[in-house]
């Protein structure tokens, strides 16, 4: 990575700075104000796209901190998602809980089953790790489906519909502003995550788990906090498309889920909280937009209708398969190569 | 009486088919270190390649396995030439997820070919029932158990006695001397995956028979994972010990519990095992201590 020529750190604040150039928070700026004027803009089908991108950035982030900055990989993303989900819509329709302290108790419920099931963590690692949260993802869902008392099993979990200071949050547009205030309020939160002792425990044990314990970082008790921390922001995510979406299934869980999560951090980038962001926005733009171009040529060639989940489903792998092999380190690598390249231009280095 | 033969038979038939998926599952993994998702989609190719050859153009059931076998090899080889040779030395999350990516495409594939509705498989084991001891007891699970048998025990004496079996083992066992040995590793890695291949056509082909052809063929895929951690990652005697034990214990759990309990009770075993003893039951000890 090529540093901008020109910028000098002469205090430990500029050091420890998020962005330390014009041009970044030029950026910055743009993006706010993309963000600020989409919605106004956008059709209602893509209104919804931009709020499913919202909630999966919370949920990618979270997964990107155990996965991308910890090294433990976790195939259980759709279970803590439900839990988060059936915690925040259970809270809020059985007990009355306002939505935002209802999510609140969703995060710590969370965090607590996430450090629960990653206990294996302590003793298992790379692929058994792997597998332990394969059978977690199952276990929870397993739950979910039978605890017929509690979740309503395989029927639907209507949540009550959610209010702000008495005024009811409904519609796309709505919560298009409640879901981009906890994507941001996330964001930053993770992002000064890794400027503390915390966060660089979790990458030291990533880098080298043996060398972690040398210098001092107890790799136990980081790892089942990565969990935690990573479960909390899960919660968050989860909850929050309880009270989007007002209707909580079993079905929006499964182990698909898991591996969707997994494909955004890895298109993103591991290691990489931006990264989470723009992994989540491509593989939620991707089965979207074949949609729509599926709906606009469905006139022209008919057979198309009928294949679009298969195209969906094929993309998805070929997406997966193609980032791996020719760059492993996701969009966030892409777009770090677009700026060196113009920050350069006209020499290569 | 009768109905604990009937679960031990329906237990045993089901475990075949995850031995002969966790077989090829072990093959890779020995090999080549990689953990492939997509072995049910192995499963599923092999199943629907046997229905499109019969079924649909018509031809002997022997042909429908051939053209089955040639499939999966040249798949079987392609997928490791293509995907996973360019990710050696990448990280384990990278090499789990170029598999899942390889299944969800793999499933695309198939789906685009032949839709997702259910179709009949056409019989060519027997069908019919037998009384076993008060039983009444499927033919056609009986042959199952069988053939899976009678595979598992020609893969044996293949690593026994065959030379290329002897160089697989070599690979498995250590890399480096192998390749002083003059074996070719990237060849025992390409046979590797062509006989978890052909493995997959064979259960595939079982389970096709029983249940008929459809996507829910993969749900072996996972099942396979609670079979290998059981009976030990790298071992092939495990992974048939562990298909049995798997087979029977989800469908006595089905018959004597019920309440959906079946579909969870492998994974519950699986994190017993790894809570108690990670490498299973003859897997070989790796010992870390971080």
């Amino acid at each position: 990575m090529a540093a901008a020529t020109g910028v000098y750190h002469t205090t430990y604040q500029a050091d420890l700075a998020l962005r330390h150039t014009r041009v970044e928070w030029a950026r910055l700026a743009l993006a706010a104000g993309v963000a600020l004027t989409l919605p106004f803009l956008a059709t209602p089908f893509w209104l919804t796209v931009l709020n499913q991108i919202g909630i999966a950035a919370i949920g990618a982030i979270g997964l990107n901190i155990l996965v991308g900055f910890t090294g433990q990989i976790s195939l259980g993303q759709g279970g803590f998602l439900a839990v988060g989900a059936y915690t925040s819509g259970l809270l809020a329709t059985n007990l009355g809980l306002p939505f935002p302290l209802a999510m609140a108790v969703a995060v710590v419920v969370t965090a607590a089953v996430g450090t629960l099931f990653g206990l294996p963590a302590l003793r298992l690692k790379g692929l058994y790790l792997a597998i332990a949260t394969l059978a977690s993802q199952e276990l929870i869902i397993f739950v979910v489906r039978n605890w017929d008392a509690v979740t309503g099993g395989t029927g639907a979990l209507v949540v009550a519909p959610a209010s702000l200071f008495g005024v009811d949050v409904r519609g796309d547009f709505a919560w298009y502003w409640v879901i981009l205030f906890f994507a941001v309020v996330a964001t930053l939160a993770a992002t000064n995550l890794f400027r503390t002792g915390l966060g660089r425990a979790f990458v030291a044990i990533r880098d080298q788990d043996i060398a972690a314990e040398v210098i001092g970082v107890d790799p136990l008790r980081y790892k089942l906090l990565a969990f935690a921390v990573s479960s909390g922001f899960v919660g968050l995510s989860g909850a929050l498309t309880a009270h989007y979406r007002s209707i909580v299934t079993w079905e929006r869980f499964t182990l698909e889920v898991s591996i969707l999560f997994l494909a955004m951090i890895i298109v993103g980038g591991l290691g990489s909280v931006s990264g989470s962001i723009y992994g989540a926005i491509f593989m939620i733009v991707l089965p979207a937009a074949i949609q729509q171009l599926g709906t606009a040529l469905r006139s022209q060639v008919p057979v198309i209708a009928g294949q679009l989940p298969a195209v969906q489903q094929g993309a998805f792998g070929l997406v997966i398969i193609l980032f791996l092999i020719f760059e492993p380190r996701g969009l966030a690598r892409i777009w770090q190569r677009c700026k060196d390249y113009f920050r350069l231009w006209p020499f290569r280095y | 009486m009768d109905q604990f033969v009937q679960l031990t038979v329906t237990g045993l038939a089901n475990g075949a088919i995850l031995a002969l998926a966790a077989l090829g599952f072990v093959l890779i993994y020995k090999a080549s270190g990689v953990i492939n998702f997509a072995q049910g989609e192995f499963l599923l190719i092999g199943a629907y390649v046997i229905y499109a050859v019969i079924a649909q153009v018509g031809l002997h059931y022997s042909a429908g396995i051939a053209a089955a076998v040639v499939v999966a090899i040249a798949l079987g080889v392609a997928v490791e030439r293509l995907i996973l040779r360019p990710l050696v030395g990448q990280p384990t999350i990278s090499v789990i997820m170029v598999t899942i990516g390889l299944a969800q495409l793999l499933r695309s594939v198939i789906q685009i070919f032949f839709g997702t509705n259910p179709r009949s498989f056409p019989e060519f084991i027997p069908g019919g029932t037998l009384d076993v001891a008060g039983a009444t007891v499927p033919v056609d699970r009986l042959w199952g158990i069988g053939l899976a048998a009678l595979t598992l025990a020609a893969f044996t004496v293949f690593f026994q006695r065959s030379r290329d079996g002897i160089a697989m083992r070599a690979v498995a066992d250590d890399q480096q001397a192998a390749l002083t040995m003059g074996i070719s590793v990237r060849r025992v890695f390409a046979l590797s995956w062509a006989l978890a291949g052909i493995s997959a056509v064979i259960g595939g082909m079982l389970v096709a028979n029983i249940t008929g052809v459809s996507g829910a063929i993969t749900g072996f895929g996972l099942t396979v994972f609670p079979v290998v951690i059981l009976g030990g990652l790298d071992s092939i005697a495990g992974a048939m010990i562990g298909g049995a034990v798997i087979g029977l214990l989800t469908t006595y759990t089905g018959g004597y519990i019920g309440g959906g309990l079946q579909t969870v009770v492998p994974y519950l075993a699986l994190v017993l095992i790894l809570l108690v003893r990670p490498y299973g039951l003859f897997g070989q000890v790796r010992i870390e201590r971080v």
